[in-house]
């Protein structure tokens, strides 16, 4: 390998390991330290200055008896599972709600394509912060939802939507919505038109047709699009912490308590890398999914 | 009661009890204001190899896939077997199709993608079995039954078509330019294989097809579709010698192409009528098989491989045509010579090199005679 080459592919790598794994590498040694009243309010700190002997003395200090905690009391658990579970559900409903206008968009002449596109993008150019907040307005007691529902006559007094689990499913949805559209999309839009018809000539109904070959084509789109929206929505924090209200467990705002309400950044530390242990393993499994479909086309 | 020579003639179009297995009658289609089929009318024979030939855009794939139900005429009456198919849908229709583009599932095995119609019309699992069987025999694919389609050659893809298309046993099949995405060679195979299996099991084909060589080569009867009209049905011998127009002349093969004037001849045989073409040439002595009427403006075809090129003319044919020798195309069995008569109308005329190229008694420049008889043109009035 020439030296070209190994610069083209150091510089990625020098990236990681600067902007990824330097910081991870600190985060995993406050998460075995021990608090402190103090800046930055945890010890050991490293201190060059002492040579082999304080490194020697910095080693011993460490412990994991913050992972240890984290299995005791059971809030933790309970968030991470609440977590799983919330980021799960949602990434279903997202499918459910995305797939049809995927579907749509492949379907439709091709010169309404950009345009629809172009709408997918669009929220993109507001910031996330403001959209949520808008469904603030949009889902609370007295919010346009409601009054909208209520003028219609559907509903006597005002759903509960805000501040329950329901919210932060809409937000999530709504959120990560163009991120299952797209690879689903892309997938659909790939597919040949005459396979479809292929079906249909060789006895298949429109349904069956759909079941047994748009649905299995469109699977590496649909594989990509869930693992894009489980991922984050799996550490999310800010659509829990404005529409989710305090009943809602995330782990996301466990750990933005531990960090800013406890000050208590070991074990913040330590949720932290647990939640990546967690994520590592549907990041694998999407690694491979595309890795799959790239040596299916190629 | 002995017959004297077995019935090998299969033409039941000339057969007026012959109940057609196809009946068009009347079709059009319109897109929009686009008329794609113009009042077509077509009658199709069981056992037919029936093929649609015309240059992309004449409508013969709408046509197709108006037998096939994937579009419904505008106007006009579809039936098949006798029945009238226009509220039978595609997937009830004993009618199978081959996709230009094969379109074979990628995620299903050879095997599994024949099985795919046995499957829908819910056959027996030994049934699929046998039939899958039998199909991947036919088409010599047994070696590849477990393979996915993108792990086998174009080729051997073509014939995985074809057999999941067969598999159902259908009434009719479609194909539409089954042969389009294969080179030269395995295509010129591969036209006779389809014809072997076409005979084998004895359905009904009707292709799709822009490339007159293979119309010619596998259809029992040839119809020429020009801008959603059939200009022309006929055998491929009928389509070739005996056009009915000067598009179908010229969209098969070469032709020379000559306009002029008619007058009745009355010294030769029946029909005989005389072309006059240019100004001091000899008019073109020819037999008209429709009936001219005096000084009518018609086009004589005639084909090159019908005019001989020698150094003087040749009296035992009655028409003869003297010029220079402006171009010659060297295809090793043949030679088209490119010939300026004096009116500077130029005639193609093919020999073939019956002699080593050193020995070839014509070259640039030559003065030569071309000579044809009197029925090796034909006249067309339109």
């Amino acid at each position: 390998m020439n030296l070209r080459r190994i610069m083209l592919i150091a510089v990625p790598y020098l990236w990681l390991v600067a902007l990824f794994l330097v910081p991870f590498l600190i985060v995993v040694k406050i998460s075995l330290s021990t608090t402190a009243i103090a800046i930055p309010p945890y010890s050991p700190t490293f201190d060059l200055a002492q040579g082999w002997a304080g490194f020697k003395d910095f080693l011993s200090q460490l412990s994991f008896d913050n992972f240890t905690f984290l299995t005791q009391d059971d809030l933790y658990w309970k968030a991470y599972l609440s977590s799983l579970q919330i980021a799960a559900l949602s990434t279903l409903f997202t499918l459910i709600v995305a797939y049809p206008i995927a579907y749509g968009m492949a379907r439709v002449p091709d010169e309404w394509r950009p345009t629809l596109l172009m709408l997918i993008i669009l929220p993109f150019w507001t910031s996330f912060l403001i959209r949520v907040y808008a469904w603030m307005g949009i889902l609370a007691d007295e919010g346009l939802l409601n009054q909208f529902l209520m003028w219609l006559g559907v509903i006597s007094k005002p759903l509960h939507i805000m501040n329950t689990p329901k919210a932060v499913y809409i937000g999530i949805v709504y959120t990560y919505l163009p991120f299952m559209i797209l690879p689903i999309y892309a997938a659909l839009d790939k597919m040949d038109e005459s396979l479809n018809e292929a079906a249909i000539d060789l006895g298949a109904s429109r349904l069956s047709a759909f079941w047994l070959v748009t649905l299995p084509m469109s699977r590496p789109g649909v594989i990509a699009g869930c693992f894009l929206v489980f991922i984050p929505a799996l550490g999310e924090y800010v659509i829990p912490q404005l529409l989710g209200g305090s009943k809602t467990l995330m782990i996301g705002k466990v750990l933005w308590d531990e960090f800013f309400s406890n000050r208590d950044w070991p074990v913040a530390s330590a949720v932290a890398v647990v939640l990546l242990v967690i994520l590592i393993v549907p990041i694998v499994l999407f690694q491979r999914n595309q890795q799959k479909q790239q040596e299916a086309e190629s | 009661m002995a017959q004297a020579k077995p019935q090998i003639v299969f033409d039941p179009w000339n057969d007026p009890k012959a109940k057609p297995l196809i009946q068009c009658r009347s079709i059009t289609k319109r897109f929009g204001d686009f008329t794609a089929i113009d009042n077509i009318d077509l009658n199709i024979y069981e056992k037919e190899f029936f093929a649609l030939l015309g240059p992309s855009g004449c409508g013969k794939t709408t046509l197709m896939r108006m037998l096939a139900g994937f579009e419904t005429p505008t106007e006009g009456k579809i039936t098949i077997d006798g029945q009238d198919v226009a509220q039978v849908p595609p997937n009830k229709r004993a009618v199978n199709m081959m996709f230009q583009s094969y379109a074979l599932f990628p995620h299903l095995s050879v095997w599994e993608n024949i099985a795919f119609g046995l499957k829908r019309e819910g056959a027996s699992k030994e049934r699929i079995e046998e039939r899958v069987a039998e199909m991947l025999r036919l088409t010599r694919l047994e070696k590849f039954a477990r393979r996915k389609p993108h792990q086998i050659s174009g080729g051997q893809r073509q014939r995985v078509a074809l057999a999941r298309s067969l598999a159902k046993a259908p009434k009719l099949l479609l194909l539409d330019e089954p042969l389009g995405a294969l080179d030269k060679k395995l295509r010129q195979d591969t036209q006779f294989e389809l014809m072997d299996i076409q005979e084998r099991t004895g359905t009904t084909f009707v292709i799709v097809t822009h490339d007159q060589e293979e119309a010619m080569t596998v259809a029992s009867r040839v119809a020429v579709m020009n801008a959603g009209v059939i200009m022309q049905i006929a055998t491929p011998a009928d389509i070739y010698e005996q056009p009915n127009s000067v598009y179908v002349a010229d969209f098969i093969g070469d032709v020379n192409i000559i306009e002029g004037n008619a007058s009745v001849d009355k010294s030769g045989p029946e029909g005989a009528v005389s072309i006059a073409y240019a100004e001091g040439q000899d008019p073109v002595h020819a037999v008209a098989t429709t009936p001219v009427t005096e000084g009518a403006r018609v086009f004589y075809a005639i084909r090159p491989e019908k005019i001989t090129v020698s150094h003087k003319p040749d009296p035992d044919r009655a028409n003869h045509a003297f010029g220079k020798i402006i171009d010659i195309a060297y295809l090793g069995n043949i030679s088209t010579y490119r010939v300026e008569l004096a009116s500077g109308k130029v005639i193609s005329a093919t020999m073939t090199n019956a002699r080593r190229l050193e020995r070839r008694a014509f070259t640039w420049e030559d003065e030569v005679w071309l000579s044809w008889t009197r029925t090796a043109g034909i006249v067309l009035t339109n």
